[in-house]
């Protein structure tokens, strides 16, 4: 009833209103988008999200395929059985279990002795005053810029002297010093946490008698684990990824799964060509080995993506 | 007299914070660093007792740049990447920023596919992929516009395209970290001066040139030089694998290749230099704009 009437009083007026209603959801309001534009922004980010992830899911695809329906032009997504063929005979090319031992190895480590000296040093910059701290500061922020390639040479002496390659002192002893791989930025992220944290409660306890090192340990540590989180990860990630000082560095006597992605097809033809059948390697396999050799690290991403994302945040890159 | 020695005491506990730091920059920073500039100049030769080194001047620096014609070709050729890539890298990544900063559902699901070439981009993983052709966008030379704007282009630009349709992907691929970048920086911004932006009649286009841009000049620079950085020390970065091809040459050895390693350095010095004094002196341009 009350409908019927309202047409009645003004067909016109309720017209516009719906017009207006209806641009107001197409294009937006003052404050409020719009449906079109918003369709808009998902349809770009979904289009741009599939160009990333199109590699991932081509190498997800193709490494469950078998040799027929790799050669089947008729195929191109969904392979006509579940082959898991291919992940066998990369999993015995990487050696994953041993390989994957000895990745961690050098990389957790590595990571952990990164980010307990970047929290050291963090906290020395932004909690003390003292002399040359600017130029220090500026130093921390030189050794940036300077590529490996050019500390390379002089470093793979030094521990060649040392009788340190192939061990891995060669990763932990930058790390463990604060010149390991991306130190700065590190350093970074604990330096502006400390100096974001209120400084209260050190103060009381400093009243309460507690010595400068004790504080650090007891207060400011504990403060301090998002920034411990964030750090540890983008180390691990940064040093498991690491195949060029890696190689260097470890000679034959350690690897890691990157390091033994680089040597797949040779290794691979060293084994078929010692068995009797031997086989070709074709793309099946060797996207079966890359996506081993990342698979663990999607599995850590999986569950930590947000303190990845939250560590950029975090880095203070963006506060000043 | 008291106030004084606390001081003294405070900056002697700062140092000794920062005192693991200074060892470690002395020993794995700075005298490599020196040592590096002494061994390209220098004959290296090794021996069983150790390593033997002549002085022969400037002649490695001569002969990377009149000899050694591989040399030259991939440095340029990596400049001509890095020109073209960094660019779009940004822009790209601030598009990104910009989208996710709409109000939008599943955000942290996009953020994670954005920043998950990050975890995953090793150098043999991008081989691997470079090698089965994954890393163009899927068919897209098959579409008939684009073939024609590739066949009716002149020769620079025309490889231009071809490099970035065959890359682009993996260009994409680099800039899981400069979006975060800018989205952090864009989701600092004071919602306040949009408002009075928008009372003073600004489109959203306008808001976007005047108000958010200049803002953003900061996260401009230090994403420039992140990308700058992170590109050229790449493990698949052509000149990186020159230099390691040449360290273990028996002919030429660690002289030379820490020869090459300098130019390089002073190479992506200079590069880092104007493209953020280009930068600086843009972000002063608009800012006076802005203010006037």
């Amino acid at each position: 009833m009350v409908k019927v009437k309202h047409e009645h009083t003004g067909r016109k007026f309720i017209n516009v209103g719906i017009w207006m209603k209806a641009k107001s959801f197409l294009f937006g309001v003052q404050g409020n988008q719009g449906f079109l534009l918003k369709l808009f922004v998902y349809l770009l980010l979904i289009g741009i999200g599939f160009v990333y992830l199109y590699p991932l899911i081509y190498m997800g695809s193709y490494s469950l395929k078998s040799l027929e329906n790799l050669l089947n032009p008729l195929i191109s997504w969904i392979p006509t059985a579940l082959y898991l063929d291919n992940y066998v005979t990369a999993f015995q090319v990487l050696n994953f279990w041993t390989t994957l031992l000895q990745t961690l190895y050098v990389t957790v480590i590595p990571a952990v002795a990164q980010t307990v000296i970047a929290a050291i040093i963090g906290y020395g910059f932004a909690r003390y005053q003292f002399p040359l701290k600017k130029i220090l500061f500026v130093l921390v922020l030189i050794t940036f810029i300077i590529p490996p390639q050019v500390l390379m040479i002089p470093r793979y002496v030094f521990f060649n002297e040392l009788d340190l390659i192939g061990s891995i002192f060669a990763f932990l002893l930058p790390a463990a010093a604060g010149q390991g791989l991306n130190s700065t930025i590190f350093i970074l992220i604990f330096y502006q946490f400390f100096r974001m944290m209120p400084q209260a409660l050190e103060e009381a306890a400093y009243l309460d008698g507690a010595g400068n090192f004790r504080v650090f340990l007891t207060i400011a540590i504990p403060m301090a684990v998002p920034a411990i989180i964030i750090s540890f990860l983008f180390s691990f990630v940064w040093y498991w990824n690491e195949t060029t000082l890696a190689s260097l560095y470890f000679g034959n006597s350690l690897t890691t799964l990157p390091v033994e992605l680089q040597k797949f097809s040779e290794t691979f033809s060293e084994m078929s060509s010692t068995e009797t059948a031997a086989q070709n390697i074709n793309e099946g396999i060797s996207l079966a080995g890359t996506m081993l050799s990342i698979l663990p690290l999607l599995v850590v991403y999986l569950f930590t993506q947000k303190w990845f994302v939250e560590g950029v945040d975090r880095s203070g890159i963006t506060g000043e | 007299m008291k106030q004084l020695s606390l001081k003294r005491k405070r900056s002697i506990i700062g140092y000794s914070f920062i005192f693991p730091w200074i060892i470690g920059f002395l020993l794995f920073t700075l005298i490599p660093f020196v040592y590096s500039l002494f061994l390209s100049f220098q004959q290296v030769k090794i021996t069983p007792s150790g390593i033997v080194t002549t002085n022969v001047k400037w002649e490695n620096y001569i002969y990377a740049f009149r000899t050694d014609l591989e040399f030259m070709q991939v440095l340029l050729k990596f400049l001509r990447e890095l020109v073209i890539s960094t660019p779009i890298i940004i822009v790209f990544a601030l598009i990104i920023a910009l989208l996710l900063n709409q109000p939008i559902r599943l955000r942290t699901i996009f953020r994670m596919v954005f920043f998950l070439p990050v975890i995953i981009a090793s150098g043999p993983v991008i081989m691997d992929l470079m090698d089965q052709g994954v890393t163009s966008i899927p068919a897209i030379e098959e579409y008939a516009l684009f073939s024609a704007v590739i066949t009716n282009t002149e020769g620079g630009l025309q490889s231009v395209l071809t490099y970035l349709m065959d890359n682009l992907v993996i260009i994409l691929w680099y800039s899981g970290v400069q979006i975060l970048i800018f989205l952090a920086g864009l989701q600092k911004m004071d919602q306040q001066v949009y408002e009075a932006a928008k009372i003073d009649g600004a489109s959203n286009w306008e808001c976007f040139w005047k108000v958010t841009l200049p803002a953003l000049v900061p996260m401009i620079v230090v994403n420039l030089i992140y990308t700058i950085v992170t590109y050229s020390i790449f493990a698949l970065n052509p000149v990186v694998e020159h230099i390691q091809n040449h360290m273990f040459e028996v002919s030429t050895g660690f002289g030379y290749a820490s020869a090459l390693s300098w130019i390089y350095f002073v190479v992506i010095t200079l590069v880092l230099l104007i493209g953020a004094g280009l930068m600086m002196i843009q972000g002063r341009k608009t800012a006076a704009r802005g203010g006037v």
